[in-house]
């Protein structure tokens, strides 16, 4: 327990020193470019991969479960989007970039640590944690609310494609289904998780990969703890969120 | 001119430095020798603010290290330049974006300026024609030689060494060695190395300071060395039959 609360003062730290005056906005902008790069293209094969399966399943399943004649067939595309933007592509979606972008922050900062670079730029009079945590964290509270709605969009039309073709439904009541009793909300939902399990991914993530001690096994070690506390942390997360909005 | 005064650091129960103090001189190469284990890194780490010290003085030309705010901090930073024993290059960028690094920092000149000044650093410690290559495709001298650029390029009036010629072949040490050393003198730099390596010792020890389990035990020069009495340095210095046979033949003239 003390052991936690110590992690979590260090981690409270690392968020506020990282707001510092950068020393040349330039370079700190083309590492936020390149952030953006290393964790929205970089990850979006996997998103799409993921997500249009995810839409897939979603819709071949429902239909096997949902085999009565008092429920339309539109009910289940209707049952598609909305699972899709509260649940499927922000959880799903965030628990998979855990893995994928989470060990790779964790990873790159540890290796970072245990070959003194992180020294190197301490010594240079750069703020690490400006330099190293903040750009991580900021290019992650823009992509990966970017790649949820792609994932968002991604798992419909997988979804769609998997009805007409196993012939679950036509076009048109997947269509109904899409525009039936929309809530705008559940859209704004699905971006509110998305934030904060950006923020959580990048900044467990950083926090762990930037204080490893030792050599290559803590390295592997800090990315895997990054990765499983990140994951338990948007579990949580996501509970609290649907408790308190919806 | 670097005075350190009465400096301790301890890890726990452990004393690692104890009331270490001397004066290290600009311009000239000051070493910091002794076993592995003695406290030389944590000296070096604590002088350059990577670790804190329990108590004691680091004055850099009168300025008090210690009791600096951060933006002090920061600005006597620019003026330091530190070779680490591996290097510490950063994977991600190539040669010459590794020694441009600090200029993109902290300067506002052109890419052309930039590129002149990287060449210039990178043709001073002789290594030309790998300007695009990553760390990862330079042998150990080379990545040396390029953390040694990018230490310079700011022109700095402090350069700390340690242990740079760690994993280096005997040929490679000395070269780097005699780089340090020239630069040294050429830039008026106050130099503070690591070491184990006795040909430095014998070659570049300007001012020399023996640690001995946390505490400065000799403090001399290259000449003094070879006729110090005290015990544990010549075990230290001259551990090898070799060397105790060539420190006999030296002071016999």
């Amino acid at each position: 327990m003390i052991r936690a609360l110590e992690h979590f003062g260090r981690y409270l730290l690392m968020l506020k020193d990282m707001f510092s005056k950068p020393e040349n906005s330039k370079v700190y902008w083309k590492e936020f470019i390149h952030q953006c790069n290393e964790i929205g293209i970089r990850s979006l094969g996997i998103v799409i991969i993921i997500s249009v399966f995810l839409g897939a399943v979603t819709t071949v399943q429902t239909a096997y479960q949902l085999i009565s004649p008092l429920v339309q067939k539109y009910v289940i595309a209707q049952i598609i989007r909305d699972s899709t933007f509260l649940e499927l592509s922000p959880t799903v979606v965030c628990i998979v970039l855990a893995g994928v972008v989470g060990s790779k922050i964790a990873s790159e900062l540890g290796n970072m640590r245990v070959t003194e670079q992180i020294d190197a730029l301490e010594i240079m009079g750069i703020n690490t944690k400006t330099y190293l945590i903040l750009p991580k964290i900021a290019a992650s509270f823009v992509v990966i609310p970017l790649l949820i709605v792609v994932s968002m969009f991604l798992s419909v039309w997988g979804g769609y494609i998997a009805a007409v073709m196993s012939g679950v439904m036509n076009e048109e009541q997947f269509s109904l289904g899409l525009i039936k009793d929309f809530i705008p909300f559940n859209l704004t939902f699905g971006l509110i998780k998305s934030f904060t399990f950006a923020f959580i991914i990048s900044s467990i993530s950083a926090y762990f990969g930037y204080h490893v001690k030792g050599g290559a096994l803590e390295i592997g070690q800090a990315s895997t703890t990054a990765v499983v506390i990140s994951c338990i942390l948007i579990l949580f997360a996501d509970y609290g969120l649907a408790a308190l909005l919806l | 001119m670097i005075e350190v005064k009465n400096l301790s650091k301890s890890f726990g129960q452990k004393q690692v430095l104890d009331n270490v103090s001397c004066v290290l001189g600009s311009g000239q190469m000051n070493l910091i020798i002794g076993t592995s284990g003695s406290g030389k890194t944590v000296f070096l780490k604590c002088m350059v603010g990577l670790m804190d010290l329990d108590h004691g003085e680091i004055l850099y030309d009168g300025q008090d290290f210690i009791h600096m705010n951060d933006k002090e901090k920061k600005e006597l930073r620019t003026q330091i330049g530190m070779l680490f024993q591996g290097s510490a290059l950063f994977d991600s960028l190539t040669v010459e974006q590794n020694v441009m690094f600090p200029l993109d920092m902290f300067t506002k000149q052109t890419l052309s300026e930039k590129l002149k000044r990287v060449n210039e650093v990178l043709d001073r410690v002789n290594l030309k024609d790998s300007n695009r290559k990553y760390p990862a495709e330079l042998s150990g001298g080379m990545k040396k030689r390029v953390a040694l650029a990018r230490a310079i390029v700011l022109n700095p009036k402090y350069l700390f060494c340690d242990e740079p010629n760690s994993g280096l072949d005997p040929q490679t040490s000395l070269v780097i060695d005699k780089l340090i050393t020239e630069i040294t003198k050429e830039y008026n730099i106050t130099t503070i190395m690591n070491t184990h390596d006795m040909n430095t010792v014998m070659e570049s020890g300007d001012n020399i300071v023996y640690l001995y389990q946390g505490s400065k035990r000799w403090e001399g020069n290259k000449e003094d060395i070879i006729f110090s009495e005290d015990e544990k340095l010549n075990q230290f210095i001259f551990a090898s039959e070799f060397l105790q046979d060539a420190k006999r033949m030296r002071m016999r003239g």
